[in-house]
C-alpha cells in the first residue's frame, strides 16, 4: 500500500494552463499519474492537449471552480500551481471544495497567507489535507506522482520517506533506489506547512506495506523535536533520520524560509540528539543515512 | 528582513502607536543638531541588527547637545557583536514609571500567531521565560480574528495589567497588531513597553521583522533594505537574483535545492576535517533551472571571493537534466575564460546523467573534475582546496 496517494487518485491542476503547471502535468501523465482536469476561472469550457504514459493523446477539461472539476471529474486530488499572490485564494477554493488532498507546489507564499488558509481548514473540520507549501509534492513510485519529483528515480518498495527539503527527498530515493518506496513526501520547507512529519509518520506507522521510514529534516523550527517525541510514543517500525545544517551559521536563513537558526533551539544537533534520544539512528551524511536503513531494514 | 529600531518607529508611528521623538544620524554633528532640535535629555542609540546594545555601550542619556555630541563620538563606529554602528537615533528622553514587554509573532508549532505579554519589563524576554515563566502571558491569536479589542483587553488581564491601565494598554495592543498585520511581520515586539510619569503608554523601543515573500504586495519594504550593510559578493548575488549566503571558508559551493545546498555545506565541512580544516565558503542555491545563465552568474560570484581555493558543484538532476547543467558548467567556463581559475568539482546524478557527464568528459576542460558521487566529490574539492 501507499499512504495519501495510490494508482485509483483521480488529479486536477490548479492553474493548467500556466507553463510550470503544464511542464508538470505532462510529466505527471508521463508517470502515470490520472490527471482528469484542470482549473482557470478564465480558461473555463476549454481543453489543454498532452499524451499519456503510453503515448495516447488525452484532451484534459479545464473548469471554471474546483467544485466543478469535482462534480465533472471526480477528482479527489488537486495541486496548485499558482503564483504566490494568489495562492490562498486557490487554497481556499479548494478546501471549500472539500477535496480531500491537495498539494501546495507554490514557493514564496507570503506566510501570513499560510497562517490564514491553515486557519480556515480547521475551521472548516479539517476535511482537506493539505501539502506544503512550498514542496516538491507526493509520489508513490509505480502508481501516481503529483508534484514535481523525478518519477524515474526509484521504484514500488518498503521504505517511506518524509522530507522537508526537495533535493534531499531525491537524494536519498537515488541512494536507496534498490530497495523502493511506498510513497515519499516533500512537505515543504516554510515555517508554515500543512502535512506535518508527524502526519506522515503516522500514515507510514498505519501502512502495512511501508516496512522502515527515513525522516529527513533540517535546521530551524521545533518539527523534529516534536517528531522525535511522536515516533517514541508511538512508532513502532524503525524509523532513520537525517538532518541537514550542521555547519550552518546561527542567524543566516538558508534558502528555506524556515531554515535559519537563532539560539541553541533548532540546531542540527539539538534535532540529532532528540531523534538519537527517541531511538532513531541519524546519519551525517545522506550516504552514511542510506547505510543505516539498509542495516535497519536487513534486521527485520 | 529585520528592521532598524529607527525603521520600526517610524512604522508604530504611521500605525498610530505612541512613540517618542527620533531623529536618525550618521555623524556626531548630525547628533547634535538633533539633540538641539529635540530639546532637552535625549537619548543616543546605536542602530544595529541585534540585541545587548545597553550593555555594549550603545545607548547613552545626553542632558544637553554636547552630551550627545560626545555620546555620538562614543557610540559610532562601536563593534557591537560584530555588527558596527554606523548610524544612532537621537530619541526623546522618557520618564518611565514602569516598565512592560509585548510581541506577538508567527507561531510556527501551533502554526498560528501569539502574543507575549508581561507587567516585567526591561528584563530580556528569554530570561523572563526562563525564570518568571508565569509574569509571561501567552495567549494565541487566531490568524484570522487577530487582536481585537476585546481579545486586546484579554492579553491585558492575562498579563495582569492593574485594571485602570487595561484599556490604555489593550488600545495600543490593537494598533501593534495592525502593524503585525497590515506589513505581514512575523515579529512586532515593544521591550520596553512604558508608563511615563503622566500615565502615558509609549513603545520605546521595537523590533519588526518583515516576511520577504510579501513584498509583493508592500512596495516600500525594499526601501527599508540596507544595501550598504550588506556583504558586496551577497549583494552581487542578489542582483543576479541568486540564493546566496557568505561564509567564512575555502571550498566554494554550488548546488540546487536548498536541502541538498545544505548538506553539501555539512559533507564539504566533514571531509575538510581530513583535509587541513578546510570548510565551505558560501551557500549557493541555484535551484530548479540551472541555465548556463544562471551557472555562469553563480561561478561569478563564487570566483570574486579571494577566499575560495577550490569549487564544488552539486547537483541532482531532477526537473533540470543533468545534460543541461553540463552545459551550462561548460558554457560558464567559456563565458567567465581567465576570470574562471580554480578547480572544480562536478558531481552528477539523476535525470540523464550519462549525456552530462559525456557532456563535460568531451570539452575535457583543464579545471574541472568528474565525481562518481557526492562524498567522493566533497573530499576532492576538499582537498584541492587545501593544496591550493
Amino acid at each position: 500500500m501507499t499512504i495519501f496517494l495510490n494508482k485509483d487518485s483521480k488529479v486536477i491542476v490548479q492553474g493548467i494552463t500556466g507553463g510550470e503547471a503544464s511542464k508538470h502535468t505532462a510529466r505527471m501523465l508521463a508517470a502515470g499519474t490520472q490527471v482528469v482536469g484542470g482549473v482557470n476561472a478564465r480558461k473555463a469550457g476549454t481543453t489543454v492537449l498532452h499524451t499519456d504514459k503510453d503515448g495516447n493523446p488525452v484532451e484534459l477539461p479545464v473548469y471554471g471552480t474546483v467544485a466543478e472539476a469535482i462534480e465533472q471529474t471526480g477528482a479527489d486530488v488537486s495541486i496548485a500551481f499558482v503564483p504566490p499572490a494568489y495562492t490562498k485564494d486557490a487554497v481556499v477554493e479548494a478546501i471549500d471544495a472539500e477535496i480531500p488532498l491537495l498539494v501546495i507546489i507554490t514557493e514564496g507564499v507570503p506566510v501570513q497567507d499560510s497562517a490564514e488558509f491553515w486557519a480556515y481548514a480547521k475551521e472548516k473540520s479539517g476535511t482537506t489535507r493539505i501539502i506544503g507549501p512550498n514542496c516538491p509534492g507526493i509520489i508513490s513510485p509505480g502508481e501516481s506522482l503529483v508534484g514535481i519529483t523525478p518519477a524515474n528515480i526509484t521504484g514500488k518498495g518498503p521504505i517511506g520517506l518524509v522530507s522537508k527539503s526537495g533535493t534531499l527527498t531525491y537524494q536519498m530515493m537515488y541512494e536507496l533506489r534498490d530497495l523502493g518506496f511506498s510513497t515519499a513526501i516533500g512537505i515543504g520547507g516554510d515555517p508554515i506547512i500543512g502535512t506535518t512529519h508527524i502526519d506522515a509518520l503516522a500514515a507510514f506507522e498505519a501502512d502495512p506495506e511501508t516496512k522502515a521510514i527515513v525522516m529527513i529534516g533540517e535546521i530551524g523550527g521545533d518539527a523534529e523535536e516534536r517528531a522525535a517525541d511522536f515516533i517514541k510514543a508511538n512508532v513502532t517500525k524503525p524509523v532513520v533520520g537525517y538532518v541537514a545544517g550542521f555547519t550552518a551559521p546561527e542567524g543566516k536563513t538558508m534558502g528555506h524560509a524556515g531554515a535559519i537558526v537563532s539560539g541553541s533551539a533548532g540546531t542540527a544537533q539539538a534535532k540529532k540528539e532528540a531523534l538519537e534520544a527517541a531511538g532513531v539512528k541519524v546519519g551525517k551524511t545522506p550516504s552514511e543515512t542510506a547505510t543505516l536503513l539498509r542495516e535497519v531494514y536487513a534486521a527485520l | 528582513m529585520d528592521l532598524y529600531e529607527y525603521q520600526a518607529r517610524d512604522l508604530f508611528e504611521h500605525y498610530g502607536v505612541p512613540v517618542l521623538p527620533g531623529i536618525v544620524a550618521d555623524t556626531p554633528d548630525e547628533v547634535r543638531a538633533a539633540a538641539e532640535k529635540l530639546g532637552g535629555v535625549v537619548v543616543v542609540k546605536a542602530q544595529v541588527k541585534t540585541g545587548g546594545r545597553g550593555k555594549a555601550g550603545g545607548v547613552k542619556v545626553a542632558k544637553n547637545p554636547d552630551e550627545a555630541y560626545e555620546a555620538a563620538k562614543a557610540i559610532l563606529g562601536l563593534d557591537i557583536k560584530g555588527h558596527v554602528v554606523k548610524r544612532v537615533m537621537v530619541a526623546g528622553g522618557a520618564r518611565i514609571a514602569q516598565e512592560f514587554y509585548f510581541s506577538v509573532l508567527l507561531d510556527r508549532a501551533n502554526r498560528s500567531y501569539l502574543s507575549l505579554t508581561s507587567v516585567e519589563g526591561g528584563m530580556e524576554i528569554e530570561v523572563l521565560a526562563v525564570e518568571k515563566p508565569e509574569a509571561l502571558a501567552r495567549i494565541e491569536v487566531d490568524p484570522v480574528a487577530g487582536i481585537t479589542p476585546e481579545k486586546a483587553r484579554e492579553i491585558a488581564v492575562a498579563a495582569n495589567f492593574p485594571a485602570d491601565l487595561v484599556d490604555k494598554v489593550a488600545d495600543v495592543f490593537v494598533k501593534l497588531y495592525e502593524v503585525y498585520d497590515k506589513e505581514d511581520a512575523t515579529l512586532v515586539e515593544v521591550n520596553p513597553l512604558i508608563l511615563d510619569e503622566d500615565g502615558n503608554i509609549v513603545a520605546l523601543d521595537g523590533k519588526v521583522t518583515l516576511d520577504e515573500n510579501a513584498e509583493f504586495r508592500h512596495a516600500g519594504h525594499a526601501l527599508l533594505e540596507d544595501k550598504a550593510a550588506a556583504d558586496p559578493l551577497e549583494a552581487k548575488a542578489k542582483a543576479a537574483d541568486l540564493n546566496y549566503v557568505k561564509l567564512d571558508g575555502e571550498v566554494g559551493i554550488i548546488g540546487n535545492g536548498a536541502g541538498l545546498v545544505m548538506s553539501t555545506l555539512d559533507v564539504v565541512a566533514y571531509a575538510g576535517e581530513n583535509h587541513g580544516g578546510v570548510k565551505p565558503a558560501n551557500f549557493l542555491d541555484i535551484g530548479g533551472g540551472a541555465s548556463a545563465e544562471v551557472m555562469a552568474a553563480g561561478l561569478d560570484v563564487i570566483l570574486g571571493d579571494p577566499q575560495v581555493k577550490s569549487v564544488f558543484v552539486n547537483v541532482f538532476g531532477g526537473i533540470t537534466a543533468c545534460d543541461q547543467v553540463a552545459k551550462g558548467i561548460v558554457g560558464a567556463l567559456a563565458e567567465l575564460g581567465h576570470a574562471a581559475n580554480k578547480p572544480l568539482v562536478v558531481r552528477l546524478d539523476g535525470n540523464n546523467v550519462e549525456e552530462g557527464r559525456r557532456i563535460l568528459a568531451e570539452a575535457n576542460h583543464p579545471l574541472v573534475t568528474l565525481a562518481e558521487n557526492m562524498d567522493q566529490g566533497a573530499d576532492k574539492a576538499a582537498e584541492l582546496a587545501n593544496a591550493a
